[in-house]
């Protein structure tokens, strides 16, 4: 059986007038059924550009996908019609955003934007839907749920209306769920409520969640495969501990010993990623990273290095990932 | 991370942020602030109180760091701009060396407003975007009058940049040109360009990608060992608030409820609230985080229009009892440097 989801060298360039954005150039993942995949890094990385295009939502103009696959259950999602993609979106694969403030309607009740997509999609009466909301409401823990119904968002707190958007998330019955920077605008003891919720409930239900965030611990507790982003395209790939505990790449170690962290005694000093990100408008053939990189050699100007595997699912697209960087633990 | 290591990274810890004198700086005593809600139009009567900031005392000594912590709507924001004399305080008392920032006229507020500084969270709405990055930082030197001289303004503004990590040539660009990273260091220039002795970081690195956060927080601590500055660090993350303060106090919808030596804090925390928020940071190491306790604690925050009787927080308290509904708890010292708002630890 092969993956729910797999994408395959996707590019997303964005056409504006200071230049061409390469914001996803080369991206392949996949997703297996009933599986947490994370997706992390920093903005501009291309993470939610990449999350964008599976389900078609990147403004065209100035995006469009100039290339590869996205493969759902066989289907080729980046050339599908806008017809069939429609059909997906909500049903099969639904999204929740981040900013919970803004990504609901304001004018239309609780009730009205949970049941719009199972009577779209499910072929569900009116009254059926509105039983089926008042229950999914209680399944992601809101109190008088049949009150709620008719409320409004503005009527809920920010952790209420994430609530309200992972019931809408599931409200089809989906097979994936796609989480973008889900508890980024989320309270810590909140955003702890929210991700448990979230575990709980695509592990009972074996949806399979891509998560995008750029916050490393997220990852730690919920991912059971990490992607590492750099630039438009992936740096590093494995089983979430090769990535903590055994970073191949550069930049994910250098992301990783950049944040300090309540488990280990304090530094004196933090350790940066010298530099900026760079401009996605004039990227040469070379490695992205290689001007913020400790271990940059000459021939890393020469192309970008490919994806090699590190033993088990564990790839890393640099050169010198099997040397100098081969024995640091973290 | 066995006994020996946690010892020598708190040794470790305190030798490396910096020389605190045993001076105090800041007294804040009893500060309340209650913002009105009205009603009606042409005669607006006042309905309810949003209670920001309810009864808070601390004090910061001189080249110290004091972190303030806590979710949104706890009032840290509100504590730093009272301080600033951004709001008029409903009631109590901000000593700053020895007097009362409440009580001072505009033209003695002009001169404390010379040693107190903000760096603020956003970047790209804390920076005038018609304004050219020297002139942003040059504004307050000449309205203060203190290098009046356009040239000799320019070379400090241009050392100021250099300091702060930046070419001097960004003088003459706008804030537009620049990345996030580099607006916050041209927020921390404006701030140092008056000289302050003290400066409130009002998450001044919550908006940063992590790889720049990183840079502008060594920036921020060679700056402090530099001009021996004083903080206050106001921040919801609190793994860097432990990397940068000396100590620390934790917020809960207005009120102060434990106030601990940094380590301390970490190491020992007692209030529930105080627990439950260091239990619900997640670790970068998902093995930890397989075998790590999760208490999560249930409900939201209240509403500070109509907060709970009692301590605020017993209605989401794990260790509350019928005395906490009715009885405010004291803000007692349990261990010397230690304090702690709650009567069941």
């Amino acid at each position: 059986m092969g993956a729910l989801l797999e994408i395959d060298n996707l590019q997303t360039h964005f056409f504006t007038s200071g230049g061409t954005v390469k914001a996803v150039d080369g991206v392949s993942y996949d997703v297996n059924a009933g599986e947490t995949v994370a997706v992390v890094g920093e903005s501009g990385s291309g993470k939610s550009v990449t999350a964008l295009s599976i389900l078609r939502l990147i403004p065209k103009p100035p995006g469009e996908i100039v290339g590869g696959e996205i493969r759902f259950q066989g289907k080729n999602l980046a050339f599908c019609s806008e017809d069939e993609i429609r059909e997906i979106r909500g049903r099969d694969i639904s999204m929740i955003f981040q900013e919970p403030m803004t990504s609901l309607n304001p004018v239309l009740s609780i009730g009205m934007q949970l049941t719009e997509p199972m009577i779209a999609h499910m072929g569900m009466s009116e009254a059926e839907a509105r039983e089926r909301a008042v229950k999914l409401l209680e399944m992601v823990g809101i109190n008088e749920p049949r009150r709620r119904v008719d409320q409004y968002p503005h009527h809920l707190s920010g952790g209420m209306r994430q609530r309200v958007m992972i019931a809408m998330s599931l409200a089809c019955e989906p097979k994936l769920i796609i989480a973008d920077e889900p508890t980024t605008a989320l309270d810590v003891t909140i955003q702890a409520q929210i991700l448990e919720l979230m575990k709980n409930l695509t592990r009972d239900l074996g949806v399979a969640m891509i998560i995008i965030t750029h916050n490393l611990g997220v990852v730690a507790r919920y991912a059971d495969r990490v992607n590492v982003m750099y630039a438009g395209r992936i740096v590093e790939t494995g089983v979430a501990s090769d990535i903590y505990h055994r970073p191949r790449h550069p930049y994910t170690l250098a992301l990783l010993k950049s944040v300090p962290r309540m488990d280990r005694p304090r530094q004196a000093k933090l350790d940066p990623v010298d530099g900026q990100p760079p401009d996605l408008t004039r990227l040469d053939g070379g490695c992205s990273f290689r001007p913020r990189c400790k271990f940059a050699i000459d021939k890393c100007a020469e192309s970008f290095p490919p994806l090699e595997e590190m033993g088990g699912q564990h790839y890393s697209a640099c050169f010198r990932s099997k040397e100098s960087l081969a024995e640091i633990e973290l | 991370m066995n006994e020996a290591q946690a010892q020598a990274g708190s040794d470790y810890g305190s030798q490396f942020r910096g020389q605190v004198s045993n001076e105090t700086l800041i007294t804040v005593k009893g500060l309340k602030m209650h913002f009105p809600i009205t009603e009606g139009v042409l005669v607006p009567r006042k309905v309810a109180d949003v209670k920001a900031v309810d009864g808070v005392d601390f004090f910061i000594r001189k080249g110290e760091t004091l972190g303030l912590v806590g979710e949104s709507g706890c009032g840290k924001t509100t504590t730093g701009r009272c301080i600033l004399r951004l709001e008029d305080p409903t009631a109590g008392e901000i000593l700053y060396d020895g007097k009362d920032i409440c009580q001072l006229n505009n033209k003695e507020l002009i001169d404390v407003r010379k040693k107190i500084q903000v760096i603020f969270q956003d970047p790209y709405s804390s920076l005038n975007p018609r304004m050219k990055i020297g002139d942003i930082i040059g504004e307050p030197l000449k309205v203060h009058g203190i290098i009046p001289d356009e040239a000799k303004r320019r070379e400090r503004i241009g050392y100021l940049l250099g300091r702060c990590g930046l070419h001097p040539d960004f003088a003459d660009r706008y804030p537009h040109e620049m990345s996030g990273g580099q607006r916050q260091r041209v927020g921390i220039a404006r701030a140092l360009a008056m000289e302050p002795e003290f400066i409130i970081c009002d998450e001044a690195v919550s908006a940063l990608d992590v790889s720049i956060q990183a840079q502008v927080i060594n920036l921020l601590e060679e700056l402090r060992d530099e001009f021996k500055l004083t903080y206050l660090f106001i921040s919801h993350d609190l793994s860097v608030v432990r990397h940068i303060c000396h100590r620390v106090a934790v917020m809960y919808l207005g009120h102060m409820v434990e106030l601990a030596d940094c380590d301390e804090l970490f190491d020992h925390p007692m209030h529930p609230y105080s627990q439950a928020l260091l239990n619900a940071v997640p670790i970068p190491d998902p093995d930890l985080e397989k075998t790590r306790a999760h208490t999560i604690i249930k409900g939201e925050i209240p509403s500070p229009i109509n907060p709970p009787p009692g301590c605020v927080f017993h209605p989401r308290c794990p260790l509350a009892v019928d005395s906490c509904k009715k009885n405010i708890p004291d803000f007692r010292e349990v261990r010397p440097g230690h304090w702690v708002a709650c009567t069941e630890v």
